[in-house]
């Protein structure tokens, strides 16, 4: 074979010798090992990779040599490019890993420090047991009922079975509003609500109606002349005692656990007959598992069904009520019917939104 | 209703050994709710025995005479005792607390030196065993060995019970009643004394009787005793029976009709004989007419009211209280004893006239025995002829004319449907006979001393409960037609307490009462809607007579009473109604009972109850966000409290339109009219300082209200097109008069922009010498997007020139650096 005007030139090519690219590779691994960061890295970096580094050089050799050497020098000199590379690449993984750490590291905060800066609003407890005990009663398909808080006396009293001269009427302590003869007043219990609903839905119903009720009790530490109940009412075709008496039970265990269940007490309400108070079996009192007054319940008195327009000989209900102002005080150990009404922001903050 | 356990065994076999708790489930099981079981013996333990003083030796060398004596306390010999009481003699039986017993207040006896002799134990007086206040002396006993346990014997041993009655039992504010429902629960027999044989009527009465209103008083009976010693006083166990019921002893024919009262629940009226002024006469008073009654009170007697009159006029109101003309005095000696049966609606209405709640009225309200006054008078007779040594007359006066109860007809299976619950017919029966009920098929009549059963319910009723309300199955129904879930206004109001609660604000719930002066304190003018309050005839306080018509005053009593308890930042809400008197006269109708009223005279009932719409209020006091090791705080402002408004306004699916305006009591100039669409819902802004000051406000104190019911209910809201295309984003800076509102000229920009404006944001308002006196710079950015397309420069620009264009034809603003 000839190499016409292609003289070789042992020097030109002396750097595609393989122990001359070996050190090239050495040395750029060499350097780029003692590169101690980032910056020094990059700086060592053109001598070993860059255009005029050994290696690169090499590359251009391979023109001169002959056509049967050449591709054996080219891999060679890739091969070195390669490793080269390589530990370039290795090299600036572990420095910019080796930064990442010192940069967390320096950035750290103490998260402990307090972050208040939104203060937290809250509802009242009483909303939202209120809330908690309709919610659960929707959820069986019942209803939520309302009426007014000014009342006229014949929802109030009269249709209740409760007539003028009714020993109860007077029992009630009973908020009157001028002028007198208009028989208004602020209702004394949520019970004016069934006579409404009666009054303007047909059989089936049922609902509850949580609301607001007033007597002219002073206020104390168990009592309040401003207060809440929640009602439940009934009325279809076969409702009987055993009937109320497994709502409650249900209520109770919902909203007091599945240890909770009701007993019936024996007691006198003019709308309901047979009428009983409601004993609640609370595990969860803090003197110990105890039974508590919890409200007052009955069959609805066929009295105010009629008062309704509703035939007694074809439904029967029955309805319940209970104090929420009450129920929370026993189901959170509330000691003080004030705290409830003073309007503490401490008070509603210690229950945030539900209960 | 109070009496002492032992009171029950004249009438039952009270069990030996019946633990309080087990009486008072019985009495609760009965329907009987019990206020308080008290053991008076509690308080003493230890030995408490009978002693006869046997010798006495008085020590004179102390401040005080002291008493040396030798007691017999049943041991071999007399023990030593010091005491310092000197109302007992040599031989006389009292009462010794011995070492190693207790005494109320937990005071251990012990024997020890005293006054220079050694006391074993101590002579005990009523007030020491926890008996009473009585301390004048030790208690003497009338009988009694020495060495036996004293506690029987001073009433230690009683078990004192209250119960609550409730109305419809009449006939258990008796130890008749309650010894009848205490003897069914207890399976014990039970022996009615109100069935008691009487002396029937007859003979000559001494003084006649005449009873003109038989509606009102439908049984009227009288005997008189003659020849009582007027020094004759009740026997101890008489006015210990009388003290324990808590009922005062006054004099011995008073507490034997205080005493036949509670026994059979019989009110008995005893009059001095000797007083009347010929025959009796039973009527309605004349309008004029008055009577000064046993307490001291002359009152005013109304023509309503039941009297009894002798000769000299009326001289008792009827079944509430006996007149003093003829009280029965320390010289009396011939007694007329009264039981009568008076119609309840009358009493009750009487009681209610004259402020004068009696035991007596108490009981006829809710429903005496027609059949008692004989027993009752038999009763009274013998004890005073027993006790006072009279001699009671032959004849006998009874006016009668009480009508015999009508059966009530009670279907077989009535008290199973009601309850859920399999009743056998025989067990209905029996139950029904408990109650003292006559059966005969499905014709059931109830006894004379149940006035309260009067409808077949109130049968089944009786059968259910005596059966045991715990023999009741418990079955969940199921809900025939279910229903449809909250409506929009209640969805609406939780939406708007939730998203308050969680923007900061914590929820009040305060009493609606306000002061007479809240509308001036608030600067209402005279013609403000505010001012017409609706008025409680028996408010709580004099000084809150008055319901509220706006949320605020109560609530800022709420953020007054928090600063004063130290909490400083506030920011409190309330969702709540207000009352609106309804304007223009009228009286309702009156409406029945028997059948649903007319509509009509629903609907004219209904038009006299006052609007009630809900509202949301919130009040700012101090920081609304805290200063900390972040930076400074900030104070909540006009801003916020708008900012709460829009809040609680979108909460509810609508967004407000903000006006100027100025309405008390915010700040003239700090006020906002908050409008959905053009109706107005509210105020927010910063209070008037004069309001401040006149409620002792922090300074600045900012609030607002809205009307929720006044807000649309949201309707389903149509999904928006979210468009891919990237948005151009432009800012302008214009300059206006300082008066223009900011939310108009937004207004403008957005008309003048059209529906390539996506959104735009006011990010700065300068006012200062570069902008010109009176001027200010508002500086707006706009996000610009078209639904499907890029926005070139050059369609981004006109839409800019043309918002630009619009605020400058509307307001003459120019584009700042134009």
């Amino acid at each position: 074979m000839t190499y016409r005007n292609d003289p070789y030139d042992p020097k030109q090519a002396s750097l595609l010798d393989p122990a001359a690219l070996a050190e090239a590779v050495a040395e750029a691994e060499k350097a780029f090992a003692e590169a101690g960061d980032l910056d020094a890295l990059v700086a060592v970096k053109h001598l070993h990779l860059g255009d005029r580094a050994p290696i690169s050089l090499a590359r251009r050799e391979i023109g001169s040599l002959p056509p049967h050497a050449k591709s054996e020098a080219g891999q060679r000199v890739n091969a070195a490019r390669v490793a080269a590379q390589a530990a370039y690449d290795a090299r600036e993984a572990d420095l910019a890993a080796e930064r990442d750490r010192r940069v967390l590291v320096e950035e750290t905060v103490d998260v402990t420090l307090p972050y208040d800066r939104r203060p937290r609003g809250a509802r009242h407890p009483l909303t939202t047991l209120a809330d908690r005990m309709a919610d659960l009663f929707v959820g069986m398909g019942y209803e939520v009922a309302e009426g007014p808080e000014v009342e006229h006396t014949w929802f109030a009293f009269d249709a209740l079975n409760i007539g003028k001269d009714h020993p109860a009427r007077t029992m009630m302590d009973t908020f009157y509003l001028d002028p007198a003869e208009r028989d208004l007043v602020l209702r004394p219990h949520t019970s004016s609500v069934q006579i409404r609903t009666m009054l303007t839905r047909k059989p089936p119903i049922y609902i509850v109606c949580p609301g607001r009720t007033y007597r002219t009790d002073e206020l104390d530490a168990t009592h309040a002349a401003a207060f809440h109940q929640i009602e439940g009412l009934v009325v279809d075709k076969g409702i009987t005692m055993a009937n109320l008496k497994g709502t409650l039970d249900h209520f109770a265990r919902t909203v007091f656990g599945p240890e909770a269940g009701v007993r019936l007490r024996p007691s006198y309400f003019p709308f309901t007959e047979p009428s009983a108070e409601v004993d609640l079996w609370f595990p969860q009192h803090r003197d110990g598992p105890r039974w508590v007054e919890w409200g007052g319940c009955g069959m609805v008195n066929p009295r105010v069904l009629r008062a309704c327009g509703i035939d007694p000989e074809v439904y029967s209900g029955f309805a319940f009520g209970m104090g929420i102002e009450r129920t929370l005080m026993f189901r959170h150990g509330v000691s003080d019917m004030r705290d409830m009404v003073e309007g503490d922001i401490r008070f509603a903050s210690a229950f945030g939104m539900e209960v | 209703m109070r009496f002492p356990l032992s009171w029950l065994r004249d009438h039952m076999d009270v069990p030996a050994g019946i633990t309080p708790a087990e009486l008072e489930t019985a009495l609760v099981n009965a329907g009987l709710e019990v206020e308080e079981l008290a053991d008076l013996g509690a308080g003493v333990q230890g030995p408490l025995v009978v002693g006869r003083v046997v010798s006495i030796e008085e020590l004179t060398e102390f401040k005080k005479p002291i008493r040396y004596c030798m007691v017999d306390v049943g041991e071999a010999e007399p023990t030593s005792i010091v005491c310092g009481a000197r109302n007992f003699a040599e031989g006389d039986l009292v009462v010794v607390i011995r070492p190693g017993g207790v005494l109320p207040g937990d005071f251990h006896i012990a024997a020890r030196k005293t006054y220079g002799r050694v006391s074993n134990g101590m002579i005990c007086s009523a007030r020491e065993l926890g008996l009473g206040d009585d301390h004048d002396g030790i208690i003497v006993l009338s009988a009694g060995t020495p060495g036996e346990d004293a506690r029987p014997l001073v009433g230690l041993d009683e078990l004192i019970i209250e119960l609550a009655i409730t109305p419809d039992r009449g006939y258990c504010f008796s130890i008749r009643g309650i010894a009848r429902e205490l003897a069914h629960q207890l399976g014990v027999p039970f022996t009615d004394p109100g069935l008691a044989l009487a002396t029937p009527a007859g003979g000559s009465p001494a003084t006649a009787v005449r009873v003109e209103d038989e509606y009102g008083c439908d049984r009227f009976a009288t005997r008189l005793v003659r020849g009582v010693d007027p020094k004759a006083v009740s026997p101890a166990w008489l006015t210990a029976r009388l003290t324990h019921a808590g009922v005062r002893p006054i004099s011995l024919a008073v507490d034997i009709t205080n005493y036949v009262m509670l026994d059979l629940g019989q009110p008995m009226h005893a009059f001095d004989a000797s007083a009347l002024q010929g025959g009796l006469v039973v009527r309605r008073a004349v309008p004029g007419e008055t009577l000064t009654t046993l307490d001291g009170a002359e009152r005013k007697l109304d023509a309503e009211d039941l009297v009894i009159a002798d000769d000299s006029g009326v001289i008792s109101l009827a079944a509430i209280m006996g007149g003093a003309s003829t009280e029965v005095s320390e010289s009396t000696t011939d007694v007329l004893f009264e039981a009568a049966h008076w119609d309840p609606v009358t009493v009750a209405r009487a009681a209610r006239r004259h402020k004068l709640p009696s035991e007596a009225s108490k009981r006829f309200e809710r429903g005496v025995d027609p059949a008692l006054p004989l027993v009752a008078i038999e009763r009274a007779v013998s004890l005073l002829a027993e006790y006072g040594g009279g001699k009671a007359d032959e004849a006998v006066l009874d006016v009668n004319t009480v009508r015999p109860r009508a059966a009530i007809t009670f279907p077989a299976g009535l008290a199973a449907r009601v309850a859920g619950h399999e009743y056998s017919a025989e067990r209905v029966a029996g139950l029904l006979a408990t109650v003292g009920a006559t059966v005969d098929g499905e014709a059931v009549t109830p006894p004379t001393w149940r006035s309260d059963l009067t409808d077949p319910i109130d049968l089944a009723e009786e059968v259910i409960r005596l059966d045991g309300y715990g023999n009741v199955p418990s079955v969940l129904p199921v809900v025939s037609r279910p229903g449809t879930g909250l409506t929009g206004a209640q969805r609406v109001r939780r939406s708007v307490g939730r998203t308050l609660a969680e923007a900061g604000y914590v929820e009040a719930v305060s009493y609606p009462f306000v002061a007479d002066g809240f509308a001036d304190a608030f600067g209402l003018p005279e013609d403000d809607a505010r001012r017409d309050a609706v008025r409680l005839l028996n408010p709580m306080s004099d000084a809150e007579p008055l319901l509220r018509t706006t949320l605020l005053p109560p609530l800022l009593v709420a953020l007054k009473r928090n600063l004063g308890r130290g909490n400083r930042d506030l920011a409190l809400f309330e969702l709540g109604r207000v009352i609106r008197p309804v304007t223009g006269g009228g009286v309702p109708p009156e409406l029945g009972v028997t059948a649903r009223p007319a509509e009509a005279d629903l609907d004219a009932v209904n038009a006299l109850i006052p609007d009630q719409p809900w509202r949301v209020a919130a009040v700012l006091a101090g920081g609304i966000e805290p200063a900390g090791w972040w930076g400074k705080g900030r104070p909540g402002t006009w801003a916020d409290a708008i900012e709460a408004a829009r809040i609680a306004a979108s909460a509810a699916g609508a967004e407000l339109t903000v006006k100027a305006d100025q309405h008390a009591p915010w700040h003239p100039g700090r006020c906002a009219a908050l409008y959905v669409g053009d109706t107005l819902v509210g105020h927010a802004g910063e209070l008037h300082p004069a309001v401040c000051a006149a409620l002792e406000l922090p300074k600045r104190t900012c609030a607002m209200e809205i009307e929720l019911d006044r807000i649309p209910l949201p309707g389903a809201a149509p999904a928006p097109f979210v468009s891919s295309y990237p948005p151009a984003l432009i800012d302008v800076a214009l300059l206006v008069e300082q008066s223009v509102p900011a939310a108009e000229v937004a207004g403008a920009l957005r008309d003048g922009a059209g529906e390539l404006l996506e959104s735009l944001s006011l990010f700065d308002v300068f006012e200062g010498e570069q902008v010109g006196e009176g001027r200010k710079s508002l500086a707006y950015s706009l996000t610009l997007r078209a639904a499907d397309r890029t926005l070139t420069g050059e369609e981004s620009v006109a839409v800019r020139d043309a918002a630009v264009a619009e605020a400058a034809k509307r307001f003459g603003a120019v584009l700042r650096g134009a």
